[in-house]
């Protein structure tokens, strides 16, 4: 199989650059030949494929695009796949090339926009998005049998899944695609995907040729880009000229010219018309031949498409177009050679001049968007949101000014603001068991009838005290923690307002993320997105300081035999560890962790006497290296795993508090927990989703609302965009929340 | 009875409000200085946008006192300013405050004020100097009476983003003519304001790119400077292309495209480069479409008509583009009748511009016709086109009307047009309407029109004769205007052309033979051209030449005699030897030249002429008179070749030139035979 491909490939390579057509019967092993039956050659260059994939890879990291896995497999194998030749009727020497230059580094309009969304006037555009290429042309093709190899199709038909989110809803297609092959097969079955199958003839065809054939895209246009463009340049108007151009649904007969069947539509060479899912065509422009470059645009946000001649709009040609159309060319008389530019070259149009006007459209659009019918009310409903969330998160002497000068009455008590910011100011400090206390204190019931919350607290107050912040183990430790005590906002007491600007962003995260269960988590879990990414870069940072601190001293004072002692023996620890943790958390691995930690501890200990003086405390500690502290720690998981067996009694299994608590665990199998795989735990960022969940839950009993407006407001824009873009709304394309997040 | 009974009530209604007006300007002539600015700035208060009482106030003589004020040199800068800030007030009401203004010497007060060191007070007189001179009441000539105010405005470009918008604003609406644009290039007009197009203000930059294309608007000088200017790194033109972006306002898409335009059609840009083919053009369809205002539109398709007139190719491009041709036929449907029911204001507003979309669509179409046949028939197979360009030949609206005869007069370059759908429509009937005293823009290209409409092969020739085309084309020909003479003379030439007896009967008898010389001496060449071509057509056929030489032969070769002594460039001699060989070509006619020595003489001289036209010519008359198969055909060749002719037939037949070296011998065989 792979040999037969390699030969292939070596002439197509030829072919390519000479420009010349295949001739019949230079290949032995194209049995179509002998049979004298039409056949198809399908050729790819593969010398790129290794290149492409990883250039797309490199893309694809760059654009953090999750392209799904079975995309990634698939672009190994096929997207590597830039030229196409098809040939047929040998006997009579029609023959007809339909070429299509590709190399995967191509940049779409669809990549342009999805730039431009985001990041204005920021780097080279790239390409997301799966590519899987098809061809088909009547009688040219192989009868779609899945043959050997063809299996992993099924597979990537699988990863033809969408990527999500407004922005990331978008696939951008770069070439032809084989055909759901011809019409007396099941349109919807995926094709054989491996090119070499192309080749093979397909049995009991040939006996009514008819020229015209067709070649669509592999990818619908996705409707989250808004405006879709490419260009086909007219290598050779062949014996006639009959060329149609463009735009086809799925399971339309790929035999026939693109337009006249139904859900088809086209721009014909011959005559300039445009024909609308329909055998007879409408005047439309002029006709196009040799030399030409003609442009087709879809715009997703009105359905309607133009086409352009050799850079030059020629007005509407269809209106009302239905959804995930593709891309589409047909040929009919010998010849014929058009190149297709999906973006991988510049264009001849100025696309990018007719996005930047529909870019403006819709933002006026959304800018001008009637607002409230009576006079102030629409004032005084920002007021409302902005005060209400700074009462939210407890800035009450802000929010008491801001009520102050607008005339507002804040719903909540001072008192009651003032004592959420007591707890909170806690909670970010570390200081978990103060925390809980004090809540316990002020709001007696509500950490009763909140079981799995007062759990969540309890398990970071076991962080904590890994950490050596929280108070139990601080007065046990007897040396201030300040050093580790490192939150980033510390002169700061609330998280949350530096973190809002990210919002939008988090908000989307988790909207792709939880897909359309449209679970309106909000605040309280826009901050969870907050942390997956700050805490990246953060921790980050954090870890650069931390290694600093610790190689610094390693290398001065520490004996080098003893770290590489204590490093064998926490390696070690570490696979017994994971033993443990296979069979469940049990009594023995924490017996484990207190042998090895303690030793290890008893070290550190050494070390930090030893260089108390000149390295002033920047070395961490577990629990802030005291020994009575460390035991309090063990005793107290210990009852967090008691509380955890309870709690999965009486509520049933619990797999977010599972996690969290075998998270929090893990902590202890390494000797440096900072740096360790799960140290992102100990991060004082972490505390933020902690705090907001606890102020929601205080707020809740209250009853008042426990995310602030802003920010529902904010999920909800955000995840309206999402179904926007889902349900093929093309104007989403061009507004994005966090264009109106300053 | 009613009337009288009301006037006193207004009466007693003006007084009051004028009693209250009357306090504002009082308190302008009190002796403490304080209080004068107290009451001018109160009066600035109470006049901003109060029409009624800025006429009062103007009516009270508020102005003479502000003026006087301004001008004393005792006034504090804060009350100079103030007095101008009030005076700009009012002259932004009507154009009667505007007026009043003026009388009062406005304008040498203001400009003696821009002299002032204060930036505050020069911004307040710009302002109000922009508001004047914006006005269409405003004679521009004021601008240019004292010369050294142009060098002060370009002085004061640097002062503030105020002073550059205002002055940029005046220059625009003062630079009209060639003159102008002169006066201000010379001032620096170009390097002063070309920074201004990259300044951040969006006023600043639109006032000064339509002070671009007033400049640049068919002025080659100005238009080559521009395209290399320098700003900011960038040439003009490049600057001119990222303002025409779709992301840009409208109004500084529309006016950077016509500062392109103009930049083309004065010769500075190439009509096939990018920025005009793929950009300008572009744009220009793009502000004929539906969704612009109707302003846009027209101002679009007026400037997309003069970009494309001289090139065939533009016109191609713009045929397709966006299907403008379609796009236009939207022009005719204002107003439409869905707006006569639901907005009066909207019918109103449509009623007003619908003769300027109107005549800008027919001045498009004319463009887009003007060269190619398909885009001719395209815009004929347009809806109901015919109908409407018919239609609009009748309009009250004299551009309306031109602009449709120019439109008609495009399409009328078409041979299958003027057999099918000019015929069809019967074009002929209004064209004639338009012809009767119409103005001279009119008649200059409806008489062209006509000149199509009466070739031999038009089916209009007939019915248009038939409505008395002779006498009003021979009425042209004593026009002053050499255009229409042309024209006149040019018709009257296609009509003679192949026509009946009868028909070149009348024409000479309209024309007279007095006329005749006297556009025989024309001083415009194309009219003597057209007249030697008119009498050449009237002799054309054997009887018709023998009929009217006949008549006015000798007239005519008086007339012949003369222009073939006169110093005439060579089309015209050989047309006269062409006019000779046709009389020669006559059976009686031809003894009008073997009995006048002179003209053979000539004809002798011209067969030994240098050039070959003349000498083809005048072979032609030899050989008519010396045809074997007439009658007296031998002594008319004994006298010639007495003359000596018969030994230039020879030199000539060994002639380089085939074409004459065959006359020649020809010639020679009809003495041999």
């Amino acid at each position: 199989m792979f040999n037969k491909g390699q030969n292939l490939l070596l002439v197509s390579t030829r072919r390519e650059t000479q420009m010349i057509h295949l001739q019949p019967g230079q290949h032995s092993q194209t049995l179509s030949l002998k049979k004298n039956k039409k056949n198809l050659f399908l050729i790819s260059r593969t010398y790129s494929a290794s290149l492409c994939s990883q250039l797309l890879k490199r893309l694809r990291q760059e654009n953090h695009l999750n392209l799904g896995s079975g995309g990634c497999s698939e672009l190994r194998s096929c997207h590597c796949t830039p030229a196409w030749a098809t040939e047929r009727n040998p006997v009579s020497k029609i023959k007809i090339i339909i070429k299509c230059n590709h190399p995967c580094t191509g940049v779409s309009p669809a990549a342009l926009w999805l730039l431009r969304q985001g990041r204005a006037g920021s780097p080279p555009p790239a390409v997301g998005g799966v590519w899987r290429p098809r061809v088909a042309g009547r009688g040219f093709l192989s009868t779609g049998r899945p043959l050997p190899g063809s299996k992993s199709a099924g597979a990537r038909r699988g990863g033809h899944q969408q990527l999500r989110g407004p922005r990331r809803e978008v696939q951008l297609l770069a070439t032809w695609g084989p055909q759901d092959t011809c019409a007396r097969e099941d349109p919807w079955r995926p094709p054989p995907c491996s090119l070499k199958h192309r080749t093979d003839p397909r049995p009991g065809h040939g006996k009514t040729p008819k020229d015209a054939a067709s070649v669509r895209a592999t990818h619908p246009i996705p409707a989250a880009c808004g405006i879709y463009y490419f260009e086909v340049k007219i290598v050779s108007k062949g014996r006639d000229g009959y060329m149609g151009i463009g735009l086809s649904a799925q399971g339309v007969n790929m035999n026939r010219l693109p337009g006249w069947d139904k859900h088809s539509y086209g721009y014909h060479g011959d005559d300039g018309h445009s024909f609308c899912s329909s055998g007879t065509g409408q005047p439309y422009g002029p006709t196009f031949t040799t030399g030409d470059v003609i442009g087709c645009c879809v715009n997703l946000i009105n359905n309607t498409c133009f086409y352009t001649k050799n850079g030059h709009s020629l007005g509407i040609a269809f209106t009302d177009l239905p959804p995930n159309l593709y891309p589409t060319v047909g040929l009919q008389t010998p010849g014929e050679v058009v190149d297709a530019n999906f973006g991988q070259h510049p264009f001849v149009f100025d696309i990018e001049d007719y996005m930047r006007e529909w870019r403006t459209k819709i933002q006026a659009q959304i800018d001008r968007f009637p607002i409230g019918d009576r006079e102030g009310e629409w004032q005084t409903m920002i007021q409302k949101m902005v005060s209400s969330y700074l009462v939210h998160h407890g800035y009450c002497a802000t929010a008491e000014a801001f009520a102050r000068s607008t005339d507002q009455t804040v719903l909540e008590e001072l008192a009651s603001i003032k004592n959420r910011q007591r707890i909170q100011k806690l909670v970010l400090a570390g200081r978990m068991g103060e925390a809980i206390e004090t809540t316990q204190q002020l709001y007696p019931s509500l950490l009763e009838r909140n079981p799995n919350l007062l759990f969540t607290l309890k398990v970071r107050q076991f962080i904590e005290m890994v950490n050596g912040t929280d108070s139990e183990v601080r007065c046990l430790g007897g040396r201030s923690p300040k050093s580790q005590d490192s939150y980033p906002v510390s002169p700061r007491p609330f998280s949350s307002p530096s973190m809002s600007p990210s919002h939008g962003m988090n908000i989307h995260n988790l909207a792709s993320g939880k897909g359309s269960t449209a679970h309106f988590s909000g605040f309280e879990s826009c901050s969870n997105g907050v942390i997956s990414n700050k805490a990246h870069q953060s921790y980050c940072h954090s870890n650069k300081h931390q290694s600093s601190n610790l190689n610094v001293p390693e290398l001065n004072s520490i004996n080098m035999s003893r770290s590489q002692q204590v490093n064998n023996f926490t390696s070690n620890d570490v696979d017994m560890e994971t033993d443990h943790y296979s069979n469940g958390v049990g009594e023995t691995s924490s017996n484990g962790f207190l042998n090895g930690s303690s030793k290890h501890d008893h070290e550190m200990e050494d070390c930090d006497t030893e260089m108390e003086v000149d390295s002033s405390q920047l070395r961490r500690q577990l629990c802030g290296g005291s020994q009575a502290a460390i035991e309090r720690m063990i005793h107290f998981g210990r009852e967090l795993q008691a509380m955890s067996e309870q709690l999965r009694r009486d509520c049933g299994k619990n797999t977010a508090n599972k996690k969290m608590l075998k998270d929090a665990f893990s902590l202890l199998a390494y000797s440096d927990p900072w740096n360790s795989p799960v140290g992102n735990q100990l991060d004082p960022i972490q505390r933020e989703p902690v705090c907001s969940a606890l102020n929601s839950a205080i707020l809740e009993t209250h009853n008042l609302p426990k995310q602030p407006p802003l920010a529902l407001a904010m999920g909800q824009a955000t995840q309206c965009l999402g179904l926007m873009a889902r349900s093929g709304i093309g104007s989403c394309a061009f507004a994005t929340v966090e264009d109106y997040l300053h | 009875m009613a009337c009288l009974l009301e006037t006193p009530i207004r009466m007693s209604v003006l007084s009051e409000v004028t009693a209250s007006s009357r306090h504002y300007v009082d308190r302008l002539f009190d002796p403490d200085p304080q209080k004068v600015l107290q009451g001018v700035i109160d009066m600035k208060n109470a006049v901003i946008g109060n029409n009624k009482q800025k006429a009062n106030l103007i009516v009270l003589g508020a102005v003479p006192r502000l003026l006087y004020l301004l001008q004393q040199e005792t006034s504090t800068t804060e009350l100079k300013t103030e007095c101008a800030v009030v005076l700009g007030s009012l002259a932004m009401g009507t154009e009667n405050n505007v007026k009043s203004l003026l009388d009062c010497h406005i304008i040498p007060a203001l400009l003696q004020g821009l002299l002032s060191p204060d930036l505050k007070f020069i911004e307040a007189c710009l302002r109000c100097l922009r508001t004047i001179f914006t006005s269409p009441v405003t004679p521009e000539e004021l601008l240019y009476t004292d010369a050294t105010v142009i060098p002060h405005l370009m002085a004061l470009l640097s002062r503030s983003r105020y002073t550059q918008e205002y002055i940029c604003q005046i220059f625009s609406h003062c630079c009209k003519g060639p003159d102008h644009q002169t006066i201000l290039f010379n001032h620096g007009a170009v390097q002063n304001i070309a920074h201004l197009l990259t300044s951040l203000s969006y006023k600043v930059r639109m006032q000064a790119l339509k002070c671009f294309s007033v400049l640049a608007f068919e002025n080659p000088q100005v238009s080559m400077t521009l395209v290399n200017v320098l700003v900011d790194g960038e040439l003009l033109p490049q600057i001119f292309v990222k303002m025409l972006q779709r992301d840009k306002p409208i109004e500084m898409q529309l006016t950077s495209a016509k500062c392109l335009t103009y930049m083309c059609r004065a010769g500075a840009i190439r009509t096939d480069d990018n920025c005009i083919v793929l950009k300008t053009l572009p744009c220009l369809v793009r502000m004929c479409s539906k969704e612009r205002l109707l302003e846009e539109r027209v101002e679009g398709a007026e400037t997309l008509a003069y970009l494309i007139e001289p090139d065939v190719e533009l016109q191609r491009i713009a045929s397709i583009t966006d299907h403008l041709i379609a796009m236009l036929a939207d022009y005719f449907k204002y107003p439409s009748s869905v707006s006569a029911i639901t907005d009066i204001k909207r019918l109103d507003h449509d009623l007003k511009h619908a003769h300027e979309l109107r005549q800008a669509a027919f001045k498009l179409y004319a463009s887009l016709g003007a060269n190619d046949e398909d885009i001719r028939k395209k815009i004929i197979e347009t809806e109901n086109m015919m109908d409407r360009i018919v239609t609009g030949l009748s309009e009250s609206s004299v551009k309306v009307r031109l602009a449709a005869v120019r439109c008609l007069h495009s399409l009328s370059r078409s041979v299958q047009q003027l057999r099918t759908s000019f015929q069809d429509h019967a074009v002929w009937k209004p064209l004639m309407k338009v012809l009767q005293n119409a103005p001279d823009e009119i008649l200059v290209v409806a008489s062209s029109m006509l000149c199509n409409l009466l070739l031999e092969f038009s089916p209009s020739k007939e019915p248009i004769l038939e409505s008395g085309a002779v006498e009003l084309l021979c009425g042209l020909t004593q026009s002053e205007n050499p255009a229409l003479r042309v024209n006149g003379i040019w018709a009257l030439m296609n009509m003679a052309f192949q026509a009946e007896q009868k028909i070149k009967a009348d024409i000479l008898r309209s024309l007279s033979t007095e006329q005749l010389f006297r556009l025989l001496s024309d001083s415009d060449l194309n009219v003597l051209m057209k007249t030697l071509g008119l009498l050449r057509n009237l002799l054309s056929t054997r009887p018709h030449i023998d009929k009217i030489m006949s008549t006015h032969g000798k007239q005519i070769m008086q007339a012949v005699t003369l222009i073939l002594e006169g110093e005439h460039n060579i089309e015209v001699k050989e047309q006269t030897l062409c006019i000779l060989a046709n009389i020669a070509d006559g059976t009686t006619a031809k003894d009008l030249i073997m009995t006048n020595d002179d003209i053979l003489q000539k004809i002798k001289y011209y067969m030994g002429h240098s050039h070959v036209k003349l000498q083809l010519a005048a072979m032609f008359c030899i050989s008519n008179l010396i045809w074997n198969e007439e009658e007296g055909s031998q002594e008319r060749q004994d006298k010639l070749r007495d003359m000596g002719i018969v030994d230039i037939l020879h030199k000539l037949s060994q002639s380089p030139d085939s074409n004459l070296c065959d006359k020649a011998k020809t010639a020679l065989q009809q003495y041999l035979a």
